[in-house]
């Protein structure tokens, strides 16, 4: 039993501890980070925001060519949805408008559809997941992606929450 | 203390309307409908990934449109444990209920179950006493069960009767605990429904045979608690006080009840003794506890933490009670039944006594609908409710279109009321729905439109995981 009386909120206050490194990150980033290699979560362009996020807990992180992307679930939503045990993958070539459908994440639970942040063409899903649908609930923010895609218009992403916003978001939840 | 803001906490996990596939239902094959139910263009107050719950409740569609969702929630005894051992708590039926605990996962709460003992807080079901020289005839006017043929302190599964079409009002179990006294437990998401009926009825009898005929009382005071699990009665055991031969668990088989006490930490009895009946929601051997408060109000949360301080049992919430039952083959009200069946509809036509199935003689509600039904189902039933195995992959879920595998225009032929990939069978998808009537035999082959892909589905018997009651040696 957890000896820690959690409030009625628990994950949000967990996930809020988790997000702050990543803010961290992003602050110092710019001018420190160079070059980046190995957590490919937080890598970024020295100018550009490229981790962006959804009100409906998708995230998207663009690469460093500014053209593709990949996109997953939140540590909020993976958290939330609990023993994933099926993701559906898009199929290469689906051409995805922002909001629609890229995939689908199933728990036991319940199933809920992963919806495409920008508007793309997907270059591939994670083949991982196909195998182990549960590594979603181990990685959801890094090696667990769902579909990686060609961004029709990197610009498409300014209007999407940045990693601040989203966690004000989760808060109010 | 924070509040529950009623509509936009807990998050949709026991989605079964979900989204994209209650949406198929109207989609029919189309790819566009679905698509207008999800997404960014959503209202903002609506979270689509993690969207509130449209929880199963009991009586989906009414929960959803009734007033009653934008009144506070209600909160069970236990409220404060739940928040203390860390539940997420989510509105089911009216309440702010626990959907599961911080210490264990949905799947492990569910394996817990199934392997040891767990208890869950089902203080929202209503609980109601009938007694009076008319108790026994109202009660076998609104159902079909032969509850004359009950001993004391037996009890059955039962279903409430709409008079004249014979559909099902709320199921029920109906325990008789003397000749003309009765205890019964009815679902919370149903309240509503269920009290204007028995209202109804009960007025009409007392109307009929006077004001003294029957007594009505909603047992408010009382909470309910279910322990389940194979290790349930052995736990139990260690706390039930005295000793005479009635607290000897060993000779209270399923479907039985017995008042008893338990010996709390400081060695004292409980303040008034606790109706056990050897009963649940799991296919688990377990038991229901209605636990007194008049007096007492902390006795709920003492006997919980008495229960639940044993090592082998843990906390569990709606989330593995509704995977749990699921695996049993039970019924979920406004999910896998409703008032458009009757119980040969929804494949309980056991549920009618034997003895009352004489078309001269029976005189509950619905009989002259239901009785043809028993003695001809396949000239008078359209569909039929069975089980579904559906292939590896994504789970259909409620509303998931069954279709004919050859029909390539996918006329549905059937639904999904019930759906979940299966925690005991290892993932394996399973699922309860109606079918076309000629399709429901064992082993027949269907489709299950998944987000509109079609997956392969056989009919199979229920339930998926053996029912485990204790009924002694037979």
């Amino acid at each position: 039993m957890s000896a820690v009386a959690r409030s009625i909120r628990p994950f949000a206050s967990r996930v809020l501890s988790q997000k702050l490194p990543l803010v961290g990150v992003r602050t110092v980033s710019p001018a420190a980070g160079f070059p980046r290699v190995s957590v490919r979560s937080f890598s970024q362009s020295p100018f550009l925001e490229v981790k962006k996020y959804t009100e409906s807990h998708e995230w998207i992180e663009l690469a460093d060519d500014g053209k593709t992307a990949k996109i997953g679930i939140t540590e909020y939503a993976a958290k939330s949805l609990g023993d994933v045990v099926f993701v559906e993958l898009p199929e290469k070539d689906l051409e995805v408008v922002a909001g629609e459908a890229v995939g689908a994440v199933e728990s036991v639970k319940s199933a809920s559809d992963v919806l495409s942040p920008v508007s793309g063409k997907v270059i591939r899903g994670n083949k991982i997941l196909d195998d182990k649908a549960k590594f979603i609930n181990e990685s959801p923010e890094a090696e667990a992606w769902i579909a990686e895609i060609d961004v029709n218009d990197p610009a498409e992403l300014d209007s999407l929450l940045d990693a601040k916003a989203y966690k004000e978001s989760i808060a109010e939840e | 203390m924070s509040a529950v803001p009623p509509l936009r906490r807990g998050i949709n996990l026991l989605g079964l309307r979900s989204l994209s596939q209650s949406a198929s239902i109207t989609a029919n094959g189309s790819t566009l409908l679905p698509r207008q139910h999800r997404g960014l263009h959503t209202p903002p107050a609506v979270r689509p990934f993690l969207r509130v719950s449209a929880l199963p409740s009991h009586g989906g569609v009414r929960f959803a449109s009734s007033p009653a969702s934008s009144e506070p929630l209600r909160q069970t005894p236990l409220y404060e444990l739940h928040l203390a051992q860390g539940a997420k708590m989510v509105p089911f039926a009216g309440f702010s209920m626990a959907l599961q605990y911080s210490d264990l996962s949905h799947v492990e709460s569910h394996k817990w179950t199934r392997e040891k003992a767990s208890l869950f807080d089902v203080s929202h079901m209503v609980q109601h006493q009938l007694s009076g020289p008319g108790a026994l005839e109202l009660l076998m006017k609104v159902t079909p069960s032969s509850l004359d043929k009950l001993g004391h302190n037996q009890s059955t599964l039962s279903c409430l009767l709409e008079q004249g079409t014979g559909g099902i009002v709320d199921d029920t179990v109906i325990t008789r605990r003397t000749d003309d006294s009765f205890y019964f437990v009815t679902n919370a998401g149903r309240r509503d429904e269920d009290l204007a009926f028995l209202e109804a009825e009960i007025s009409a009898y007392k109307h009929a045979h006077g004001a003294d005929s029957i007594k009505w009382e909603i047992l408010e005071d009382r909470a309910l608690v279910a322990l389940q699990g194979p290790l349930a009665a052995e736990v139990l055991q260690s706390y039930i006080h005295g000793n005479g031969p009635e607290t000897d668990l060993r000779t209270l088989y399923f479907g039985n009840c017995r008042s008893l006490y338990l010996t709390l930490p400081d060695g004292s009895r409980t303040p008034h003794p606790l109706l056990i009946s050897r009963t649940g929601y799991t296919g688990e051997d377990g038991f229901e506890i209605s636990i007194p408060t008049e007096g007492a109000p902390s006795l709920p949360a003492q006997v919980t933490e008495l229960l639940t301080n044993h090592d082998q049992v843990r906390l569990a919430g709606l989330a593995a009670r509704d995977s749990l039952r699921l695996e049993a083959g039970m019924c979920l009200y406004g999910h896998d039944i409703s008032t458009a069946q009757t119980p040969p509809g929804a494949s309980l036509g056991w549920i009618v006594g034997k003895d009352r199935r004489d078309p001269a003689t029976a005189t509950f509600n619905g009989a002259s609908t239901i009785l043809p039904q028993l003695a001809s189902p396949a000239k008078t039933l359209s569909q039929r409710r069975v089980g579904f195995t559906v292939e590896k992959g994504s789970p259909a879920r409620e509303g998931a279109v069954v279709v004919d595998l050859n029909d390539e225009s996918r006329t549905p032929i059937g639904v999904i009321t019930s759906g979940l990939p299966s925690p005991s069978l290892d993932g394996t998808n399973i699922a309860m729905g109606y079918v076309k009537q000629g399709l429901h035999k064992k082993g027949t082959e269907v489709g299950v439109l998944v987000r509109n892909k079609l997956r392969k589905a056989t009919v199979v018997g229920m339930p998926w995981v053996e029912s485990k009651f204790y009924r002694g040696k037979a």
